[in-house]
């Protein structure tokens, strides 16, 4: 489906091994390729350490490859850059501003007008459901809440691109499901390429139009999945569970090839 | 009502019974010696009749402010600065822990010598004492901000201006007014020192006046002025802070 598409993001033997202080060296993503494109819904997923993180803050321009390198639009991503907002697990919510001064702030680091800005920032909430909380501070709403604020201090500005790393984790089942579709609903209204980093299998099934399956020890991607299911999707459908199967069937290779490269570290699935 | 009882006929009742305690011991000395509560009501409201007193307690809050505000003026750049510049806190943090167990009282010898008697010695030494609080609590504030904040301000590309104006400064703020909070109290206990030591006026200096003549009375009664002074002082800032951390939504297990 990406044939003759030119990719928005790109690593090309893109690496990151890190040293500590004791002159140590970890490798926490190895030489690999991988083309992103434009308008697409790309999800990461593998087990914790296995350079998803890593991955995802290379594209973002918050860590520099130690080998090879990663492009966006053909240039090489050395710092992150307003119109690619990242959206962290634990929100990056300023807790002395109110929601609305937290979704202005992005649009006033680009010197808009107050006036222009908050009219902006009001039209982020509304698109985020979230008008009526406006004027509270961050500690004064739920977690699904936060997210939404964050979300809305990222869309305000505009992005091309959005990297999320595990966005939704910490919130319970039934905001996470609420929160996936909103996310859908913002990405089918604007032209937006998202990045989105998981843990759990059927967020992955349920949001990309394809998933990148990533294996640790030492971090790397290992295969690449293409949803080819419509939207909105159907968790409970049959066709559902054929990428439910085929995910865990990937895992269990990619955890069986490491069982037999390791005999020393039992590696247990732990999905 | 249970909690309102707690609240005010307990400590009335603590309160009595140290009254009482401090009548019942008073009553074994002459009143020269350990007046009486009483005596010491008598000596407060002769202090006020006199008319001085509101000139010892104007001076006094003159030296502490000037002191004070100077103190802040110095400690929350420095510390700023120290908070953001590791190599510069590696650098000056052996003087700091060199400087910071010296009492405030300690200079005293040097700051008459230096400065004479009068309002200069007290003031430095309350400059001293609130000054190692407040650049302590300012360093750590600022090396407390998470950096996911910096992070988000990259991204947006915010400027390094506002990126201190709004992000800095308020990220640090409760830590920092944690320290005013501790400053304030140590400038207000060294004042009455530093009055005593180096200066002819001031509350401090009521009560080593009042030890020149022997006057146990007048002594408790200025004792007493600094107390409820120090307690006005602290209720005042402790309102503040409250007010900063509930916008800040930062809760305290105390109320
Ligand atoms: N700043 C860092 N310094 C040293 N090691 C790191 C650093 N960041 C990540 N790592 C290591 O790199 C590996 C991959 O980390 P990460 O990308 O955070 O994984 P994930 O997000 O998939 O859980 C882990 O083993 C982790 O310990
Ligand atoms: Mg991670």
């Amino acid at each position: 489906m990406n044939n003759g598409r030119i990719p928005k993001i790109s690593f090309r033997n893109a690496e990151k091994t890190f040293y500590s202080s004791s002159g140590e060296s970890h490798t926490a993503l190895t030489a690999g390729n991988l083309d992103v494109y434009k308008g697409e819904f790309l999800c990461l997923v593998g087990p914790s350490g296995c350079g998803k993180s890593t991955a995802i803050n290379l594209m973002a321009g918050f860590e520099q490859p130690t080998g090879g390198s990663v492009l966006i639009d053909g240039e090489p991503v050395l710092e992150p850059h307003p119109d690619r907002i990242m959206i962290f697990q634990d929100y990056g919510l300023f807790p002395w501003k109110t929601a609305l001064d937290n979704v202005m702030f992005g649009l006033r680091c680009r010197g808009i007008k107050e006036v222009d800005a908050k009219k902006t920032a009001l039209a982020a909430l509304e698109s985020v459901n979230l008008t009526a909380e406006a004027k509270r501070h961050p500690h004064e709403l739920s977690g699904g809440m936060k997210q939404r604020v964050a979300l809305a201090r990222a869309l305000a500005v505009e992005p091309g691109v959005l990297f999320m790393d595990e966005p939704f984790a910490a919130l319970d089942a039934f905001t996470r499901l609420r929160l996936q579709d909103e996310l859908l609903d913002i990405r089918k209204k604007r032209q937006i390429t998202v990045i989105f980093v998981t843990h759990d299998l059927d967020e992955a099934i349920y949001l990309g139009d394809r998933v990148v399956v990533m294996a640790a020890n030492p971090g790397r991607f290992e295969d690449i999945i293409t949803v080819d299911l419509p939207y909105p999707r159907d968790r409970t459908e049959q066709s559902f569970d054929h990428y439910r199967k085929k995910l865990f069937h990937a895992f269990n290779l990619v955890h069986n090839s490491e069982r037999k490269h390791s005999n020393t570290q039992q590696v247990t699935a732990s999905l | 009502m249970r909690d309102k009882i707690e609240k005010l006929l307990l400590p009335a009742l603590a309160l009595g019974a140290f009254i009482l305690i401090w009548q019942y011991a008073a009553s074994h000395y002459p009143p020269e010696q350990f007046p009486t509560p009483l005596g010491v009501v008598q000596a407060i409201s002769e202090l006020v009749q006199q008319g001085g007193l509101w000139k010892d307690i104007s001076i006094s809050m003159v030296r502490l402010c000037a002191a004070y505000l100077s103190a802040v003026l110095c400690a929350i750049p420095l510390g700023l600065f120290l908070g953001r510049c590791r190599p510069c806190l590696r650098a000056i943090d052996p003087v700091v822990q060199l400087l910071r167990p010296i009492s405030p009282i300690a200079w005293f010898p040097l700051a008459v010598l230096w400065f004479g008697i009068g309002n200069t010695p007290a003031i430095f030494i309350i400059f001293m004492a609130a000054f190692f609080p407040i650049l302590l609590s300012t360093v750590n504030a600022v090396r407390a901000i998470p950096d996911i904040y910096y992070k988000v301000s990259r991204n947006f590309g915010a400027r390094p201006a506002l990126v201190f104006l709004r992000i800095l400064i308020p990220a640090a703020f409760p830590g920092i007014m944690n320290g005013l909070h501790i400053a304030l109290g140590t400038a207000w206990i060294h004042l009455v020192a530093g009055e005593m030591l180096g200066a002819d006026s001031g509350l401090g200096y009521l009560i080593i006046n009042a030890r020149n003549y022997l006057r146990t009375d007048l002594i408790m009664a200025g004792m007493f002025l600094v107390g409820l002074l120090g307690l006005l002082l602290n209720r005042l800032i402790t309102a503040g802070e409250r007010l900063i951390n509930k916008q800040w939504g930062i809760t305290t297990q105390e109320q």
